[in-house]
């Protein structure tokens, strides 16, 4: 993969097999985890209904998925306001519906047009704009669970744990970059 | 039988807070790239690459901007726009 580039109405880039499994067994990572907090969603006979999906009113646990899913209250970590605690369960349970199925959306249009054997991928603008979701969202879920900071460096000491996946992140981020400058130009 | 809720009671009590605009806050974050921050309010608002651009920094340096207001649908609307792509937005009301 040697970056994106346009070309009329349209992105290409080719991928190496490799680098086309590494996405595909990320993405398709990210997306088992949306849809089992999707499956997690309460249902009842009222919203079947009235065709209104109501989410789970509380955080995901997992810290990625609530990387993924914030709150929509920025809350006090120590004391937070009952008024704002109930106003982001409600906020939460009315929203993550829609966001939850534009994250597997994402997912999915990144998955389908990025084959399995690597080669040339060719975007509409529109496609496009779904991989940089979707690979956000997977650049999201790793930097949570490495716990990147700011001023993440190249490599990290050998000893770390972190060190392997390290060159992944800074690869992923590479790809995302790479896209954003191909669609801004 | 029935009779309708009184709906207006509770609506009234509520006029005071549902006439001050909502806002959208950004918070700045790790791991989202500047380019694609910019990017992503330019889309979702429709904002010029210089105000999206600027938005962007006061993310970048000051750890938050108020990228949008108005009523509580729409900024409701807005920030799960924004969760969406990826960025850690939230609402108040200040």
């Amino acid at each position: 993969m040697k970056g994106w580039r346009r070309k009329g109405a349209k992105v290409l880039a080719e991928f190496e097999q490799q680098e086309a499994a590494v996405l595909r067994g990320l993405v398709s990572q990210v997306d088992d985890m949306l849809r089992a907090r999707g499956d997690e969603a309460p249902e009842d006979e009222l919203s079947e209904l009235t065709g209104i999906r109501t989410g789970p009113s509380e955080s995901p646990h997992d810290p990625v998925l609530s990387r993924l899913l914030p709150d929509f209250h920025r809350l006090d970590p120590d004391n937070p306001s009952k008024e704002d605690l109930d106003s982001a369960a409600a906020l939460r349970s009315l929203h993550e519906p829609e966001v939850l199925e534009a994250k597997v959306g994402v997912a999915a249009e990144m998955m389908r047009t990025l084959p399995p054997e690597g080669g040339d991928v060719r975007l509409t603008y529109e496609q496009a704009d779904a991989w940089l979701s979707a690979l956000n969202d997977v650049r999201l879920a790793l930097g949570t669970a490495l716990d990147v900071a700011e001023d993440m460096p190249e490599e990290l000491p050998e000893d770390d744990p972190r060190a392997p996946h390290l060159g992944v992140y800074h690869w992923l981020t590479w790809v995302q970059e790479s896209l954003v400058q191909a669609l801004s130009e | 039988m029935t009779t309708p809720v009184e709906a207006e009671e509770t609506l009234g009590a509520d006029v005071g807070a549902g006439d001050r605009p909502w806002q959208t806050i950004v918070w700045n974050d790790p791991v989202n790239l500047m380019s694609y921050v910019t990017y992503v309010l330019q889309k979702i608002f429709g904002y010029s690459r210089e105000h999206a651009t600027k938005l962007m920094l006061d993310v970048h340096h000051k750890g938050k901007a108020t990228v949008s207001s108005g009523t509580k649908e729409k900024v409701e609307g807005d920030v799960a726009k924004l969760h969406a792509a990826g960025l850690w937005a939230t609402m108040e009301q200040p």
